[in-house]
């Protein structure tokens, strides 16, 4: 066990020496790092959000929402289709729960047509990672009494689920750019969850108002007829009609065509800025071709008219058409603050969410608490690392000073490698570190005691150490591995920062594996050459 | 030159199994007392797992006028609401119950906000809705159980089933005994006991490994010993690795009970205690259970089987 062949001195001094040399850039701020070469390494351990602040929030999409509106399109699109054919229908439904939309057709003759035009609104769905054809997005089925029943499948939804998280993640994305924060991350989690982690924000309140508006925009005419204070009152509006209200407080009641003129989708930027004449902020925007087309024949045919600008359903302006507006630009004011302004730019810059999210879990820190935390956990971490080394010097002498300086050799590669996978410190994890302390130690506990023993049983130095080595190893290995066992599991199950725990002690682990059958046991063979003791000092 | 001392003397002959008419009694009081503190006391179950909305506030004023945050706050519908100073006298945490929907419970830290002004450092604000904690719930059951079915599994095939139920055994012992701890402090039972739970496991079985590791090179080493006997002798000869170890993992955690702050103060004392029943169930649970379950000898003194070949290798040296 005590001699080593050359390639493996090679291999623990390289891997040793990497290990130092990773772990450097941890021991300096990132402003001075920034003057570091970029061939010299400079990667550090990420900060949980817990150490440097930041706010932690998932978020959830209504899937019955999403469902809902869905099955609304696809009544349109059945409505359509059978008119466009001349196909006489009636009793056209809808119901989420069933996920279906169902419509009768009055002649038993057209029903062979009513299936093939209706199958055609079915997409089908571009399959898996194998590119396999995983069948419709839609079934169409005829069922009894002339009824034809078309239903979202299950893989229909699952993709409309994908592109609806990955549509709501860009969104998010330029939203949160905004903010001008470095590294938010923005990911996926389950099946209909994202995730959105900004370090270093101080004004959550104002990111998740930011995140939690759907940002639909839509311009709809005022109808000029209807008496709005009146329809508030009895909730009845005319055919065609809907009941809108302000964001005023309290709110005031518009009644709108329900037609939409031109939405959100034909913007094509928006950004904030000032009234020329009574200098309120405002909100200035500009459509693409089509919907500057659109806007201005409606405004040159409603000159004098009332309409209004609806946000996620609540009307932020009214103004009346004075002229045609034929640039395709406009402006929207609304008694803004300039934040408030420069908020709803970027709002409408950055699209419309496909569907609505809803915060389920949110965890925010606050800087100067995670920096108190990283105090806090530096100082109990080195008076632990202290305190364990000066048992061990106290224990086993030389062969305790081995151990400590095998220790900073872990920590070395603790640190190395944290840095290396980008992986994230938490203040739990500083806790996992000393725990590898204490599990460093104990391999070195196992080795020595058993070097003692094997002395008292009559050994010369040289086979004691030699049989302490190969005897202790067994069970390092097996004692290791079952504790891998359980903090595989806390990975495996956990999230945020208790998997930031399981990655830290997981590493740990296994530096102190390798630091203790081998670097330990190098300096040990060293020293064993070099002095040739008569007795082992332990 | 100094040869470091020698805490435990080199050849103890306690007679850890012949204590076990004792050991047993405690070893039961030990499982069986926080089973009844939990259905008494209960758990102070955290937001993680019941849902609901905490705030971390630090005041100006020195220490925190708690009654007059009480009054600020308590108006405003949001149902029971706990107030109590968190680690210094001018850190207070404020914890609302969980609200009907997520809706509400986003309106809810709003509220209090509004309540309490500008006037307070918002250190942390922490929102777990009904969905996630109820998930919460079930992860943290699952690790737990995975975790015991995975080592059970790999103990067994390392050594012998024996040896495997006796770990399962005193592993539940020991996470009886610490939710028992949070119950008797009434310390918030979080993911991050969880996390703490998982990591006594791995500990304490990593301990018991290193007396099942002895118990079976001395099964192979001594033929005819009696079990008492050589449990006993695998114990003692363990012992001053075990002392040593447990000694200094608690020196590396005791300081994070001190200096680590309040985050992190339930998960430091929940380890702590941990090193201590673990070390406990290795020596008192574990080995005697060894003796009820009847070790075969036979395993070991066989040629050894292909699947342990490593370790019965190694032990012919």
């Amino acid at each position: 066990m005590l001699h080593f062949q050359r390639w493996k001195l090679i291999l623990v001094a390289v891997v040793v020496t990497a290990g130092f040399i990773y772990a450097l850039p941890n021991l300096f701020s990132k402003t001075s790092l920034e003057g570091v070469p970029s061939w010299l390494p400079h990667k550090q351990v990420n900060l949980g959000l817990d150490l440097q602040g930041g706010a932690h929030l998932l978020y959830q999409i209504d899937e019955k929402e999403m469902v809902e509106d869905w099955l609304k399109n696809i009544r349109g699109d059945v409505r359509d289709t059978l008119r466009k054919s001349r196909i006489g229908y009636s009793d056209l439904a809808q119901d989420v729960t069933k996920r279906t939309v169902s419509v009768n057709i009055r002649e038993t003759a057209d029903l062979d047509k009513a299936e093939t035009e209706l199958k055609k609104l079915a997409v089908p769905i571009g399959g898996d990672v194998f590119g396999g054809f995983s069948g419709n997005d839609l079934e169409v089925t005829r069922e009894a009494d002339n009824r034809i029943v078309l239903t979202v499948t299950d893989p229909g939804l699952a993709h409309r689920m994908t592109s609806a998280i990955q549509a709501s993640i860009e969104t998010i994305r330029r939203r949160v750019d905004a903010f001008g924060t470095t590294e938010p991350s923005i990911q996926r989690e389950g099946r209909s969850r994202v995730l959105v982690q900004v370090p270093g924000i101080t004004d959550v309140e104002r990111l998740k108002n930011l995140i939690g508006e759907t940002g639909k925009l839509e311009f709809k005419l005022v109808d000029p007829g209807a008496d709005a204070a009146q329809a508030s009152q009895t909730k009845q509006v005319p055919v065609g009609d809907v009941l809108v209200y302000s964001n005023d407080t309290p709110p005031i009641p518009y009644v709108l065509k329900d037609q939409v003129l031109v939405s959100g989708e034909n913007l094509v930027d928006a950004q904030p800025g000032f009234d020329s004449r009574t200098g309120e902020p405002v909100v200035t925007f500009r459509f693409d071709s089509a919907g500057a087309k659109r806007f201005g024949k409606v405004t040159q045919e409603n000159v004098g008219l009332p309409f209004a600008i609806v946000l996620d359903g609540k009307v932020i302006s009214a103004p009346v058409i004075r002229e045609p507006i034929l640039g395709g630009t406009g402006q929207i004011s609304g008694n803004f603050t300039v934040q408030q302004a420069n908020d709803l730019a970027v709002l409408l810059r950055s699209g419309a969410l496909p569907a609505k999210l809803t915060v389920i879990e949110e965890r925010t820190v606050g800087a100067s608490l995670g920096a108190d935390s990283i105090e806090s956990g530096k100082k109990a971490a080195l008076v632990g690392l202290l305190l364990v080394m000066i048992f061990m010097l106290a224990a086993y002498g030389l062969f305790g000073l081995f151990a400590c300086l095998a220790l900073f050799v872990n920590i070395a590669l603790i640190f190395a490698v944290l840095s290396l996978m980008g992986a994230t410190l938490t203040l739990p994890g500083i806790a996992g570190i000393v725990l590898t302390i204490g599990i460093a130690v104990d391999a070195n506990v196992l080795i020595n005691e058993r070097i003692r023993e094997e002395i008292r049983s009559g050994k010369s130095p040289y086979a004691a150490v030699d049989a302490g080595y190969s005897r202790a190893l067994i069970t390092i290995i097996d004692s290791n591995v079952t504790t891998l066992i359980a903090v595989l599991v806390l990975f495996w199950l956990g999230s945020g920062p208790v998997r930031g725990f399981a990655v830290t002690l997981t590493v740990g682990i296994l530096a102190s594996m390798f630091t203790a059958v081998t670097v330990t046991r190098l300096m040990v063979a060293t020293w064993l050459r070099w002095a040739r003791p008569q007795a082992i000092p332990i | 030159m100094f040869r470091g001392i020698h805490f435990v003397p080199p050849d103890t002959k306690i007679d850890f199994v012949g204590l076990r008419a004792i050991s047993w009694l405690v070893s039961a009081f030990l499982t069986v007392v926080p089973l009844i503190l939990v259905a008494t006391i209960g758990l102070n179950m955290g937001i993680d797992f019941q849902g609901g909305t905490l705030i971390e506030i630090k005041t100006k004023e020195s220490p925190a006028n708690l009654a007059e945050i009480r009054g600020k706050v308590s108006g405003l519908g949001l149902g029971e609401i706990q107030i109590q100073e968190f680690g210094a006298p001018d850190a207070v945490l404020i914890r609302i119950a969980s609200q009907p929907n997520e809706q509400e419970q986003q309106q809810s830290i709003a509220k209090i906000k509004q309540a309490l002004g500008d006037e307070v450092e918002y250190r942390r604000t922490e929102i777990v809705g009904p969905t996630i904690s109820n998930e919460l719930i079930a992860s943290g059951t699952i690790a737990v159980v995975v975790a015991l079915f995975g080592i059970l599994v790999y103990v067994w095939f390392r050594f012998e089933w024996q040896f495997a139920v006796a770990a399962i055994a005193s592993l539940i012992h020991d996470v009886t005994g610490t939710i028992g701890l949070y119950s008797l402090f009434q310390l918030e039972f979080n993911v991050s006991s969880i996390a703490a739970i998982l990591t006594i496991i791995g500990y304490s079985l990593n301990d018991k490994v290193v007396i099942f590791d002895r118990i079976r090179e001395n099964l192979r080493k001594y033929k005819r010993m009696p079990l008492v006997q050589l449990l006993d002798l695998s114990i003692n000869e363990t012992l001053a690795r075990a002392v040593l170890t447990h000694v200094t993992t608690f020196l590396a955690m005791l300081p994070f009970l001190f200096f680590g702050g309040e985050a992190i103060f339930g998960f430091a004392l929940a380890m702590c205690w941990g090193i201590v029943i673990g070390a406990y169930s290795s020596i008192f649970v574990a080995s005697p259970l060894q003796l009820i379950l009847g070790v075969r000898r036979e395993a070991w003194s066989a040629a050894p089987a292909p699947a342990k070949g490593r370790g019965a290798a190694a032990a012919r040296i």
